[in-house]
């Protein structure tokens, strides 16, 4: 119970961090550590208790495996997420080129 | 396993892919193959969805073991047909304008090949029978999007595209994190065998806040009111096609479509889920109307009445699921949903033909302020006509299409005893056609003041524009009974015999 909790707290850090932070990439590094405390949740949900990795061989008597399926969507989930943070990074980068800042309170155009 | 439905997504993904490698050697190739494969995904679209024909694919043929299924399925039945059908038809139309539109910007390649992928994104999250996959294949799409709010490489373009990101990536961590909740709780990850678990669930308080996670990621990709902030920028900031594409097809596809399968198909209707999104479709259809009358800027006033339009097809599916679990009579659940269905075809082709219109006013004026244009009537003849006969329709004016899927919608809300509902969205009608009047009048009527020499558009612009007014009036065929029958009733079966859904995929 107490790796869920800690899960949990890893999300509300990345989501203090987005809510607090000014710098842009800080922000991306906020949305990364969000994202990550799912994949570890997305883990834990498919891991038994004294289970071993799903690989069938014949030498082990009546194993416990754990979960495969949460593993394989967790790789799927980090190539999406290290996808949406190079886009974040490249837009922020060329935000910079802008505006001359990574503060977002410098960068308010569009209102209303 | 001769099943064709595999296409939608392999053709665009292969095309999305090709372009930026043979598009080196020569200059037209992207602007060619773009509307020829989307033509051909259009007939082959339209020609299922009048076969009657409904029918499930799975990847790479791995057959269930013991009556469970273990592949990724690709499921076609009524409502993906009709979604399907837009998507093709709209992508279709706008990549025909973008010939013209998008040549005054450099690395025309890029913007194609990102096009494609973004439709084969949109293709795999109607087609797809499995919610991971659906992540998936929404992930694609939103990536795509993202880098073509932010095409213009402008000020505005890449501040709208950063905030639009934020949003999505947060709506895309809930939504990941609901799947790993769901995947939790039944063991499985397909739709039709997460709705068989489900059935025999008493609904649980954990249940419910899976289905509140969903509500929240799938409204802030469709934009519903308290998480729309992202819209009204991404929206006015885009190129004029790429706004059309998302506000006609992408915010439906994978915003309300998404939400409509899942509490449709897998979850078992509950009034409490009916009310909440009723609350939120009646809360975007006024709020978006009211902030849209005060806006200057052309595009910007499209996104937010986009807001409320989505409203009203949220309306529409919230009274249908409050009718259905409450007991009440079919007729009027069926009704409220096939109303809601229509609205959504209605939407996509009147709000594309408005961005288009904007985006043809921007062409040969470079400016979307509404203060400084005027009297463009005279100069852009083809432009002012078609733009009028969208908003007629937007506002609700009798012969077009728009008139009849609303008053679709207000019967059935009449009819299921919502009078204040049906009060509510007569009045946000009003208020429509308010702020389309002063659309109308401060651009096409008036004194021409500074854009004297202004042209009519070129001809891939002008004829898009025209066969798309011309469907906002040939769609009010949709409201003939014996038309309904053909198009929109299967979709509706779909949606409210559950068995339907099931038996496609786990054939017992």
């Amino acid at each position: 119970m107490i790796v869920y909790v800690l899960c949990f707290i890893l999300f509300l850090v990345g989501l203090y961090g987005l809510i607090t932070r000014r710098n842009l990439i800080k922000i991306v590094i906020s949305l990364s550590i969000m994202e990550f405390s799912i994949f570890i949740f997305l883990v834990l949900i498919g891991y038994i208790d004294g289970g071993i990795a799903p690989i069938i061989t014949e030498q082990v008597i009546n194993p416990t495996y754990v979960d495969p399926l949460p593993q394989a969507m967790v790789l799927t989930a980090i190539v999406i997420g290290l996808a949406t943070t190079a886009m974040l990074m490249a837009i922020a980068i060329r935000l910079y080129r802008k505006y001359k800042t990574f503060d977002i309170r410098e960068i308010k155009n569009l209102k209303g | 396993m001769n099943s064709l439905i595999p296409l939608f997504i392999i053709i665009p993904l292969a095309t999305a892919f090709i372009i930026p490698i043979i598009g080196k050697l020569t200059n037209y190739f992207a602007k060619t193959i773009t509307p020829i494969i989307l033509l051909a995904l259009c007939f082959l679209s339209i020609s299922l969805l009048l076969g009657s024909k409904n029918e499930s694919y799975v990847i790479g043929g791995w057959q269930p073991v013991n009556d469970i299924p273990i592949g990724i399925y690709l499921v076609l039945d009524g409502f993906s047909k009709l979604i399907l059908c837009i998507i093709s038809i709209i992508g279709f139309l706008v990549s025909f304008y973008s010939i013209s539109y998008i040549s005054k910007y450099t690395s025309e390649n890029n913007f194609y090949a990102l096009f494609c992928l973004m439709i084969a994104g949109m293709n795999g999250v109607v087609l797809s029978g499995d919610i991971f996959n659906i992540f998936v294949f929404l992930e694609i799409s939103v990536i795509a999007s993202y880098a073509l709010v932010a095409f213009g490489v402008g000020k505005n373009e890449l501040e709208a595209s950063f905030k639009y990101q934020v949003l999505g990536n947060i709506a895309s961590f809930l939504i990941l994190f609901s799947i790993a909740l769901l995947y939790w709780q039944t063991k499985t990850l397909n739709i039709a065998d997460i709705s068989d678990v489900l059935q025999t669930h008493d609904s649980s308080p954990f249940l419910l806040f899976t289905q509140i996670l969903l509500i929240t990621g799938f409204g802030l990709k469709a934009a519903i009111i308290p998480f729309h902030a992202w819209l009204p920028d991404a929206h006015s900031s885009a190129p004029s096609p790429v706004s059309a594409m998302l506000s006609g097809v992408l915010i439906k596809a994978i915003g309300v479509y998404v939400i409509v399968r899942l509490f449709f198909n897998m979850f078992v209707f509950t009034y409490e889920i009916g009310l909440v999104l009723t609350a939120l479709g009646t809360l975007s259809m006024i709020v978006g109307a009211l902030l849209a009358i005060n806006q200057w800027d052309i595009k910007r006033l499209l996104a937010y009445s986009s807001i409320s339009q989505i409203g009203y097809i949220i309306l529409g599916f919230g009274i249908g699921i409050m009718v259905l679990a409450k007991g009440g009579k079919e007729s009027i659940a069926v009704l409220a949903i096939a109303g809601s269905l229509f609205h959504m075809v209605n939407h996509s082709v009147f709000k594309g033909l408005l961005f288009l219109s904007a985006g043809a006013i921007e062409y040969r004026t470079n400016t979307r302020d509404m203060n400084q244009l005027g009297g463009l009537s005279e100069n852009m003849p083809i432009t002012s006509a078609t733009s009028m006969g969208a908003s007629m329709s937007i506002s609700g004016i009798p012969p077009f299409n728009g008139f009849f899927s609303k008053l679709i919608i207000i019967i059935a809300a009449v009819q299921a005893k919502f009078y204040l509902l049906a009060l509510l969205a007569v009045i946000v009608s009003i208020i429509t056609l308010a702020y389309f009047l002063k659309f109308q009048k401060s651009v096409f009527y008036g004194k021409n003041k500074n854009f004297k020499d202004a042209k009519e558009v070129p001809f891939a612009m002008s004829f898009t524009m025209i066969v798309l007014a011309i469907l906002c009036i040939g769609l009010s065929v949709l409201a003939i009974p014996s038309v309904r029958e053909l198009i929109l009733d299967p979709a509706v079966n779909s949606l409210i015999n559950l068995d339907e859904y099931i038996n496609l995929v786990i054939k017992y």
